[in-house]
Parts: structure tokens; sequence; C-alpha cells
């Protein structure tokens, strides 16, 4: 059994690039949760709760752009649609952690506090079961992927490609922003969902969980890498480069990439999805503008930056990109925008190949960065 | 010095004619029944000049100074009730107290005597506020101010509440009589009245009984429900042609630009932007500068929006469009980044606050074509704009050399070249283009909404469904989608109201897009296989 797991990993990365993926996520998962619980506070090498959430959610955008590199990077397909997914799976977690404050909020009604000021009377059917935790992670992945197969289903048979799909892509996730801005929809309007008091049980403000939480993310973003890693590496994984190369040409050779193109859209949204339902108990909200345009085609950027269709570069990208962010809007906030705009420019006139993509180039066959960019032939 | 301040001080007197003293020395010394004698005198009278006394009377800002002398206080100075000059006090100030029934009485009086005052604007919010609190005993009032009023729509007001004081009338003619005045002025107002008068059967009490006019009531009734309905149905369809025509304005460069180039300019709603803003700079300098003609600052407007927002297109078409050519996905990305840079411009120079646009005097109001429905000068004069814009773009196009080796390019761009045409110029040509007519749709945006340096990102999606629905390259296509769309906006917001209408119109575009993948007007040629 062990043996099989290994064999499976050696396929997926040389030795060298196994290393380097397992020392990474080592550093994450071991030196940041005890530089944070157990050296004290005050000291130099004590990391804050601060940076703690902040790292968690930056793997959170990690794994988004995990997601949207299968589906942009190999597949060719450009999502500015991916903050709904995104979004969707926060809010499916989002209600079972509304569920969870149970008698404790504001109101100390059994429903969640905007549903007692919208005077309702009961939970809309939607929200049943959602107490459990079980079904609010079935949803998770449920209300994405069902979301990505009907959509994907109704644009991929009827051929839309190119920037059509983007900008319909968009058009969804912005109706979706209306659809959630009214109160009548039944997820608490402008505000979403806050004031979240415990997750299994769990008090969600006590460091330890916070550090759990992180923990889990950063295992989620491994184990997506080596999902998508395991994806593109397969025949199916060629099907899908060359659907984003020669699409007209694959069809003629007797493949029919509507399949094709659904299976990966919605494994790409339901990762989202995933990513989302982390990114809420961490951050301690969701709301409607996570839907907004920008943040989706924000995603974009994040993957251009580090390198399309490397896996690793779109995980480096988000980190980059969310990490400036930060420290950019907390310095100086009007010029983060500016700098915003200047990525979107300049990567896509002089960077095509994103960071790791430039890096794999001139890096010598074998090094570190061209084993892990590179799809090597199966 | 003294003599000029004399002089003013008497000429503002006799402005303000003098108010009866004798009903001034009731309303400040008599008891409780001899100010509402006084009050119930003002108003047979309407004697707006009283308007001050017994506003002041309500605030409880009318005194007696020193037993005799009756003042007013206004802004920290005192003044006398009659000539309204400056007064010192004679004694020490008591104020007039008033119980809650004077309190009542004052504040319909001071309605009822708005009808009097010399402005027409005041006299309609007089009118229309009475329509909401008029009862019997101002029936004289209003017939009296019915009879010196010349503004012909104070005159429609104050009618149909004659009419509807009427309607209890003991006297059957006149009964009769404001039914029909009621009927042809169809308002939810009146319809309201004459059901109350109607009531669910004539046992009930106060309501009519005599069985002709119930039958005279139910046919004004039907006929106000008829009225409504149309005017109803009328406004949908103005709504729906005025978004649509927004609509357009926001999608026709993009469609030009769409068309040509196959890249989708994800700044085009900041060009938008760009034009609003441009407008708001010219007002700004036509207010300090020109203000004699700052009624006429869109003429110079629109033609500077234009230039600025071409001029931008023009640059943008040149640093990046053109670097990206046959990578549409990477152009999207890169004009995005280009429009961050763009709002984020705007917000440092004129601030993250929506600045304020006003419209000129002859675009504000609007005209009245039937009852309950009046058309907006600005919507109407956006409609216009939109079409001449149309139709100076279709001349363009299909009139000019330029248009010809737009519409080759558009359909062949290989073969083009081939023949002559230098398409990169064609290219620029086209997008500075396009991106003026972008200006030109904010100039016109700035008219109607707010102007924010986020107005672009609000128009974005929905002028790219425009041209998704219209297809590319095709005016015709573009037109109708926008108009249609507008008109299904505009249709389903009463039902599902403004959001879900978005909503649902959005879902129909994306259905819509499965049966015609490539718009209302399919391309051939070249745009068919790649995009």
């Amino acid at each position: 059994m062990k043996n099989a797991v290994l064999e499976t990993l050696r396929q997926l990365y040389p030795r060298k690039a196994l290393l380097a993926i397992g020392a990474v996520y080592g550093a994450l998962v071991v030196v940041v949760p005890l530089l944070n619980l157990a050296v004290p506070r005050g000291s130099v090498l004590h990391f804050s709760d601060y940076y703690v959430a902040l790292f968690g959610k930056i793997l959170c955008y990690a794994i988004v752009a995990l997601a949207m590199d299968l589906i942009w990077g190999y597949t060719g397909i450009l999502s500015l649609g991916h903050g709904l997914f995104f979004a969707l799976g926060g809010y499916a977690m989002g209600m079972y952690l509304m569920r969870s404050i149970g008698l404790e909020g504001v109101y100390q009604s059994p429903l969640p506090d905007f549903m007692v000021f919208l005077d309702w009377k009961e939970l809309p059917w939607y929200w049943r079961g959602s107490d459990r935790f079980w079904w609010a992670s079935t949803l998770v992945v449920l209300a994405p992927g069902l979301l990505a197969l009907i959509f994907g289903f109704f644009a991929f048979r009827s051929r839309i490609r190119g920037v059509y799909f983007s900008i319909m892509t968009q058009a969804l996730t912005y109706a979706f922003m209306l659809l959630f801005f009214r109160n009548g929809t039944g997820f608490g309007g402008n505000n979403g969902f806050t004031d979240f008091k415990r997750i299994l049980g769990l008090p969600i403000a006590d460091p330890r969980t916070k550090v759990g939480l992180y923990v889990l993310t950063a295992t989620v973003l491994l184990l997506a890498l080596l999902l998508c890693r395991f994806i593109v590496r397969s025949k199916l994984g060629r099907v899908l480069t060359a659907i984003r190369d020669e699409e007209s040409r694959l069809r003629f050779c007797g493949y029919d990439p509507v399949r094709y193109k659904l299976f990966v859209w919605t494994v790409s949204a339901v990762i989202c999805g995933i990513a989302g339902a982390l990114y809420v108990p961490q951050v301690g909200i969701i709301n409607p503008s996570e839907m907004s345009p920008s943040n989706s085609i924000e995603i974009a950027i994040w993957v251009a930056i580090g390198g399309r269709g490397t896996l690793i570069g779109p995980i480096l990208g988000a980190a980059l990109v969310n990490g400036a962010k930060s420290w950019l809007t907390a310095a100086v906030p009007e010029l983060w925008l500016y700098a915003l705009g200047l990525l979107f420019i300049l990567v896509t006139r002089f960077l095509p190949g994103g960071i790791v993509g430039s890096l794999a180039r001139v890096s010598k066959p074998g090094g570190i960065v061209g084993t892990l960019a590179r799809v090597s032939k199966p | 010095m003294s003599l000029l301040a004399f002089a003013l001080t008497s000429f503002a007197a006799s402005a303000a004619a003098a108010a009866d003293p004798a009903i001034v020395e009731k309303l400040a010394r008599g008891d409780a029944s001899a100010k509402l004698e006084a009050i119930n005198e003002a108003l047979a009278k309407g004697d707006a000049d009283l308007i001050p006394v017994l506003r002041a009377l309500l605030d409880g800002r009318l005194s007696i100074a020193g037993e005799k002398q009756i003042v007013i206080e206004e802004g920290g100075a005192l003044l006398d009730p009659i000539t309204r000059e400056s007064v010192t006090a004679a004694g020490e100030l008591e104020k007039v107290s008033i119980n809650n029934r004077v309190r009542r009485n004052l504040e319909r009086a001071l309605a009822a005597l708005g009808l009097f005052v010399p402005s027409v604007s005041e006299r309609l919010a007089a009118a229309r506020d009475l329509q909401d609190s008029a009862d019997e005993e101002v029936l004289p009032t209003v017939e009296r101010a019915l009879g010196q009023e010349k503004n012909a729509q104070v005159k429609d007001l104050l009618r149909s509440i004659q009419a509807g004081l009427m309607l209890s009338s003991p006297d059957r003619e006149k009964r009769l009589a404001a039914i029909d005045v009621l009927r042809r002025a169809p308002s939810t107002r009146n319809k309201r009245l004459l059901l109350q008068r109607l009531g669910r059967s004539p046992s009930e009490p106060g309501v009519e009984t005599d069985p002709a006019i119930r039958e005279a009531l139910e046919r004004g009734i039907e006929s106000i429900d008829g009225s409504l309905h149309l005017a109803e149905v009328v406004g949908w369809i103005f709504g729906g042609l005025s978004l649509g025509s927004i609509l357009l304005l926001a999608a026709l460069g993009l469609a030009i630009t769409f068309g040509l180039m196959g890249v989708i300019n994800m700044a085009h709603g900041e060009l938008l932007m760009i034009g609003a803003y441009t407008t708001y700079v010219a007002q700004t300098v036509f207010r300090n500068h020109f203000p004699g003609a700052f009624a006429w600052y869109l003429v110079a407007a629109a033609p500077a929006a234009f230039l600025v927002a071409g001029i931008v297109g023009l640059v943008l078409e040149r640093t990046v469009v053109r670097a990206l050519y046959g990578r549409p996905l990477e152009t999207l990305l890169a004009t995005w980044g280009v429009s961050l840079l763009l709002i984020q411009s705007v917000r440092l120079l004129f601030g993250a606050q929506n600045v304020e646009v006003t419209n000129p005097v002859w675009m504000s109001g609007g005209v009245r074509v039937m009852s309950g429905l009046v058309l907006p000068y600005n919507r109407i004069a956006i409609l216009g704009f939109a079409a001449i814009v149309l139709f100076v773009v279709w001349l363009l196009l299909t009139r000019t050399r330029l248009g010809l080796f737009v519409r080759a390019v558009m359909q062949n761009r290989t073969m083009a070249s081939g023949l002559g045409v230098t398409t990169p110029w064609v290219d620029m040509f086209a997008f500075a283009l396009g991106s003026g007519i972008a200006g030109l749709g904010g100039c016109a945006l700035s008219q109607i909404g707010n102007v924010g340096p986020e107005l672009g990102q609000g128009y974005i999606v929905d002028s790219f469904m425009v041209v998704v629905l219209g297809g590319v390259g095709q005016l015709a296509g573009t037109v109708i989608a926008a108009i249609g769309l507008g008109q299904v906006n505009k249709l389903l917001e009463p039902y599902a109201g403004a959001v879900l209408a978005k909503i649902t119109v959005l879902v129909f575009v994306i259905l819509f897009i499965q049966r015609r993948p490539r718009g209302l007007f399919a391309p051939r040629g070249r745009a068919a296989e790649d995009a």
C-alpha cells in the first residue's frame, strides 16, 4: 500500500522535485505552528496570529490558483467566474458556521440573526440540514460542482469558446453577486455571514483552532497539487492540452472535447469551492463582494504571473501577488491598484510564460525548476 | 448712505406687501377662538402675506414685546409682522402660546395659503401637499385659488382637488360634474377617491346611494383604469427605449473594436467614465468662465468627451492592444489592467467620491404626454443623441473610405491586407473611433446617473451582453440587442424587481447563446472560426 502511494508519487514528480515540495510543505505545517503556539508572545521569533491568518488566506488563494491553472493553463479556457465557485463553497461552509452560533446570536434565536432581523419565522428549505457538518461539507462540493456542470454543459455543448466563454462566466458571477446582494435570497444580503463562534464544537477564535485550520489548508493545497498533477500527466491531460492548442483538429480526430472540458471544468470548480470553505472560517466573513467580477479576474493574474501550465507557478503567483497586496494596501493604499494594473499589462506583454515558465526555459534540463514545471512524457 | 439703506428697506417692505393688521392683532392677542376666527379670515381672503406670521405663530416665534408691540423673531433679529422691517424690542418678550386645536388649523391654513404665493413651483408644491390632506373646510379656499390661478398645471391639480371634495357634495349635479373631472384626470389618487365614494355596497355609511351616480362612478373607475394601463404600457416602452439607448451608446464602440479585432477591451467601461469626467470638467470650465453660456455646455462637452476618450483609446491601442494581437485572452487581461490604472488615476485626480454633473436647464423637467406619465427631457435627449450617434456611425462605416476599409478588415483581414489596405492603421483608427463613441456614451450617462470612478464597472457586463447577443460586425445586431435587452429589462422589472429582472436577462442571454452561439447576426468568414 505504502509502496503503491510512493510509486504514484514518483510518477508525478522526479525525486528532487518531490523533496522540494515536501520540504516547503513541512516548513509550512511544522515551523509556522511551532513559532505561533510554542514561542511566547513578544519574542522576536513569535509568529503572530495575524500572520497565521494571512498565510492561511494565501494558501486558500493558492488552491484557487491551482484550479484556475487546470482550466486556463492546461485547457485554454479562461474563466472569469472562478470567484463564484469559491464564494459558493464559502457560503456552504458559512451556513454551517451560522447554524453553529446556536442561541448565542444577538437575538438569542435558533435562526441566524439576519433572518430574525428580516422577521422570518423559519429556515428556508435550502438551509435544511445545514447544521450538520457532513451535509455542509457535501454542499461545499455539490453547490459549485452542480452549477459548473450545468453551466459548462450548455456552454461547451454549443461550442462557446475563447473570449465569449470568458464573458459568459463573468456575467454568471455578476448575476450571482446581484442575487446574493438581495436580502430575500436568504444569505444575509449585503453583510453576508459573520460573527462565527465555533466550528465542530471548537471555539473559532482560539489560536489552536486557527492553526488547525491553517495546517488543514496547507494539506489540502498539497493534495490538490498532486491531484492536478495527476490529471495533467494522465492521458486525459494530454487531451486537455490538445484542446488548448488545436481543438478543431482534436475533434476531427474523433475526440469529443465537450466531456473532457466538462470534467476538468467541474473538477476545477469543486477545488475552488473547497478552497472557499477553508477560507471562510479563517477569515471569519463571507459576503457577496467575493463574487464581484474583479475578484475573479484577479485570479487570472496570479496564474499568469506565476506561469500558466506549470501548477507550481500559480501557487507562487498567488502567494506573491497577495503578499504584495496585503503589504501595499497597508503601506501605500493608493498605489495598490496601480501596481495591480501594471502587473496585468506587463506580465501579459513581456512575461507570457510567467515567472516559473521563464525560469524553466533558462534553467538547465533536470534542474529543480524545470522538473517542477514541465510535464515530461508519460 | 443712510438714505440708501432707507430706500432699500422701504423697497423690501413694499415688495412684501403688508399683512392685514387686524388679523395680525387677533392672532397675537386674541384668545383661542379669536385666533381660529383670524385664521379662517386669512384663509377666506387668500392672503399669502400672512404666511410668515402664521408660520411664526406655529413655530413659537411670534411674541409680544412690552405688552404692546407684536414682533416676529427671525434668524436672531426681530421683525415687525406687518411691515417686515427690523425693530428693537420695546420691552420684555412674551411668547404667544397656542393650543392644539389652533395648531392643527394653523397647519391646514398654511398648506392652503401656499396656493396664493407668487412662485409657480411653490404653488404647485402647496397644491400637491393639499391633495393628500384636503378636507371640506378648505373647499372655498381651493375654489378661490382656482379663480385666480393662471398656470395650467396648478389649475388641473386644483380642479382635481376641488372635484375630490365635491364628490360628497349634497348637490347631485355637482357630484356628477366632480366624477367627470376626476375621470378626465386619471391617476391612482382619483381612482381611490371614486372607489371610496362607491364603497362596497350602497348600505355602507358615507357612500353614494343614487343608482345613476353609482353607475357613473363605476364607469369613471373603468375609464381611469384604462388610461392608467395605457400610461403604464407607454411608460414601459419608453423606459425600455431609454435604457436601450443607453446600452447602445455603451456598447456601440465595443461592438466596433470587438468586431474588428476580435479582442475584448475590458477598459471600455473606463472610456465611458472618462467621457463622463470630461463632461464634468467642461461643465466646471463653463461655470467658472462662461456662466452665460452654461446652458449649452454640453455642446462643447460632447466633442471634448469624444476626443479625450478617443485619444486614450488610441494610446491604448498603440501601446497595449497592438502588442498582443492574436492573443485575445491576454488582451482581455491587459486591458483589465489598463482599466485599473484609469480608475485609480481618476480617483487620485478627482477624488473617490462622485462628482456632480448638473443637467442644463433645458434638460431638466419633462413633457407630460398624458395624465400620470411624464417623460423626462434628459431621457428624451439621450434617445435622440443615441439616434444621431448611430446614424453618424452608420454613415461613417458605409459611406466613407475608412468605413469601407474597416468593413473589409472585419470580413477578411488577410485579403484586405493583400489588396493594399494598411490594416494596422485601420485597426488604430477603428479603435480610436470605438473609444470616442464610448466617450460620447459617458457624456450621455453623466446626465442621468452618478459620475464616479466606478461608473464604467457598472456598464461593462451589460455592454458585453449586448455585443454577445447582437453578434459582431453588424450595427443592426447591436441596435436590436440593445433595444431588446432594454425592453425586456423594463418589462420584467414591475414583476420581478430590478435585480431579478437583470438576472433573468443574463440567464436569457446565456440560453439564447445556446441557439445562436454567434449572436443574432452570425458573422461569416474569418471571425466565425476564431474568437
